[in-house]
Order: structure tokens, then C-alpha cells, then sequence
């Protein structure tokens, strides 16, 4: 079971500024462990925003993003009280998904 | 007129003057690069980690942490960082934050402390120990440092800190004091906090635990005092050994009334 990501969401005048930190290994698949073996990649692969159930963004990651991802994005339109809800899925298959209240 | 001129002249001087006193472009660059990333720093993802395993049952007594002493009386967390390490007349000894949170995970929930002393950086239960550090430093974010001095004993851990952190030694023959004895050093991009004086800086002993950049983990005190032996090519003092605890003393009392950055973003 993932970590809980960390979701701040502030609204001033009709737009939103959403951060996200993300907590996950973001393995490349490139590196090896020291015994000399590849230790297997592990990333995540697709991200989801939604602001009150509606998909407002989603992105395709790769190995090149950091460990710890950290996201910052802009919703038009979103006020106080929305709920912002942020997916994420590697490619172990495991999923998470968090929410937060745009303040 | 003349005197007019002479003033404007001495104006014009004192602002070239200050501009000279101010940040040359690259450092500013720096400190724009760093301000960006603690919008974002991991370590609070490493805090709410910790908080969640305070509070948890666990180990072979099945027991929580919520009722550990870690100087304020049990459970008490919020402040507690700023003054350790301390004498706690429980175990007779001066002990810093890990040292203490093992003591506590040994007594309450029963696990065995030298076996987590032992383990490697980033393993089991160590991994434990940086979390559980991680939360209890945030818990005193913009505290003000007051390390103790009441004790005799927390005196003595002083003087010998000051002792190891002025000996030279090694391979190099470095000492801390080489690096971390003088105002404005810096190796590379990293400037260096002088950690010999009061009030001490604040990038320096209060703002660890810390999230480090270029490992990608939370270290403590206790990784960083010894990956600092380490780079100095002295033998690796043992993980929670009265010498590093009597170091964080030295340490500690300089930065009292330096207000606690911990967790902090480290390069």
C-alpha cells in the first residue's frame, strides 16, 4: 500500500494553484542494486486530476521524473470548497488516490 | 553648489557600496532553485509517515509511543525537539532524539534497541527511527533551540563535543572545526554554517532531521554527524554512541535560540 500524498489546493480570484507531493520509489530501471543487479523499474506511469468528479488534467510519466514527484498545476474556475482528487498508477499496476478541499 | 555636489557624490558611492554588499546573480539563482523546491519538500511526506507510527500499535509488546518521554513528560512531543539532547534520569544518561525514541521503542513496545542501532542506514526499524525523528522535530517547527545545561553531566557531554569537534585527525587531518569553524565558507554551491558560535545558524544544527536531495531520504542527526566522519576519513563512530550524543551537545548549545527549520530541504 502506497503513502498518502500530500494535496494543497488555494484559490485566489477564479483560479485554483494545486501542489502535490507525491511519495513513491520512481525507480528507473536503470540502476543496479550492490550486487551488481538490475534493480527492476518501478515508476509512475499516468496521473489524473479531477476537480469535482471532472478530469482536468492528466499526464503520461515516465523513469526521467524524480523520486518524490512533486506537482504544481492551475485550475480556471475552481473555487473554495471544490474537492480536487489526484490519481496516480505505476507500473506495478498499484494505484492511489487522494483528495483534498480547495481552500 | 559644491557641497551639493560632494553629498550627491557620497550618495552615489554609498549605493554602489551596497550593492556590492548585496547577493552576486549565481547565489541568487541558488537561493530562487532552493526556495522552488521547499514549496515541496518530501520530508513532510516523511512526517506524516512518522506521526501514523507514533501512534500505531506496534512491536512485540503491541504497545504505542504515546506515552514515551522524551523530556517533557510522557507524550509531551511538541517542544521536545528543541531540547534535546538531555539528561533523563530513567536511563542515567545524556541522550539525543534517536537515542531517545529507541529507548523508548525498547521499553514500551519491546523491541531490541542494539539490534536497531546495529542496522544499516535505510533498513527495518531504522527506517522507523528517521520517521519517527522526522515528526517529532516538526512538532517544534519555530521553536527556538534550548538545548540544556543544567546537569553535570549534560556539561561534561559539552566539553568532550567541543574536544571531538576541534580534534584533528585522519587521513587529511581535518576536524569539523576545518570546515564549520569560520563565517561565509562554502565547498561548491553549499554554504557552510560556522558551528562554533551563539547564536548558531540555523541551517546548521536545528534544521535536521532533513530531506536530502541528492540521496532522496530523510537523515538524521546520527547520518549526519557520520557521514561527516566519514568524509573526513576518520573511522565511523557507532550509531547512537555517547560520542555523536556529546557532539549534538556541543552542537545544540551553540544554536540555542536559533529558531528550528527541522525537517528541512537539504541539496
Amino acid at each position: 500500500m502506497a503513502d498518502p500524498m500530500r494535496i494543497r489546493a488555494q484559490a485566489s480570484g477564479d483560479k485554483a494553484v494545486v501542489r502535490v507531493l507525491m511519495s513513491h520509489e520512481m525507480e528507473t530501471g536503470q540502476r543496479k542494486d550492490a550486487s551488481g543487479k538490475v534493480i527492476p523499474a518501478w515508476y509512475i506511469t499516468d496521473v489524473t486530476a479531477s476537480l469535482n468528479g471532472k478530469v482536468v488534467l492528466t499526464a503520461e510519466w515516465g523513469p526521467s521524473v524524480s523520486k518524490n514527484p512533486f506537482l504544481q498545476f492551475t485550475i480556471k474556475g475552481a473555487k473554495a470548497g471544490d474537492k480536487v482528487s489526484i490519481t496516480w498508477k505505476d507500473t506495478k499496476g498499484d494505484t492511489r488516490t487522494d483528495e483534498a478541499t480547495v481552500s | 553648489m559644491r557641497v551639493i555636489h560632494l553629498l550627491a557624490g557620497l550618495a552615489l558611492a554609498g549605493a554602489v557600496a551596497g550593492a556590492w554588499a548585496q547577493k552576486n546573480p549565481a547565489e541568487a539563482g541558488i537561493e530562487e532553485y532552493r526556495a522552488m523546491l521547499a514549496d515541496g519538500n518530501p520530508a513532510e511526506l516523511t512526517e506524516a509517515k512518522g506521526e501514523d507510527l507514533w501512534k500505531q500499535k506496534r512491536g512485540p509488546k503491541n504497545a504505542s509511543l504515546e506515552t514515551c518521554d522524551l523530556g517533557k513528560g510522557p507524550g509531551v512531543v511538541k517542544g521536545a525537539f528543541v531540547e534535546l539532547p538531555r539528561y533523563f534520569p530513567d536511563t542515567g544518561k545524556v541522550q539525543d532524539l534517536e537515542t531517545r525514541l529507541i529507548t523508548c521503542m525498547e521499553r514500551i513496545q519491546g523491541f531490541n534497541g542494539a539490534e536497531i542501532m546495529k542496522t544499516p542506514w535505510g533498513k527495518g526499524e531504522k527506517v522507523t527511527v528517521d520517521a519517527l525523528a522526522t515528526y517529532v522535530a516538526g512538532q517544534s517547527r519555530g521553536m527556538a533551540i534550548k538545548v540544556p545545561q543544567d546537569q553535570p553531566m549534560e556539561r561534561e557531554y559539552y566539553e568532550v563535543g567541543k574536544r571531538i569537534f576541534f580534534t584533528r585527525g585522519g587521513t587529511h587531518d581535518f576536524a569539523c572545526a576545518t570546515c564549520h569553524g569560520q563565517d561565509g565558507k562554502r565547498i561548491r554551491m553549499q554554504d557552510l554554517p560556522n558551528l562554533t558560535k551563539n547564536p548558531g545558524d540555523n541551517a546548521g544544527f536545528p534544521a535536521w532531521p532533513a530531506y536530502r536531495v541528492s540521496t532522496g531520504d530523510v537523515w538524521t542527526m546520527q547520518h549526519r554527524l557520520n557521514d561527516c566522519f566519514r568524509q573526513q576519513r576518520f573511522p565511523e563512530p557507532n550509531y547512537g554512541s555517547d560520542a555523536l550524543t556529546a557532539l549534538s551537545v556541543y552542537l545544540g548549545v551553540n544554536a540555542n535560540g536559533a529558531k528550528s527549520t527541522a525537517p528541512a530541504l537539504k541539496r
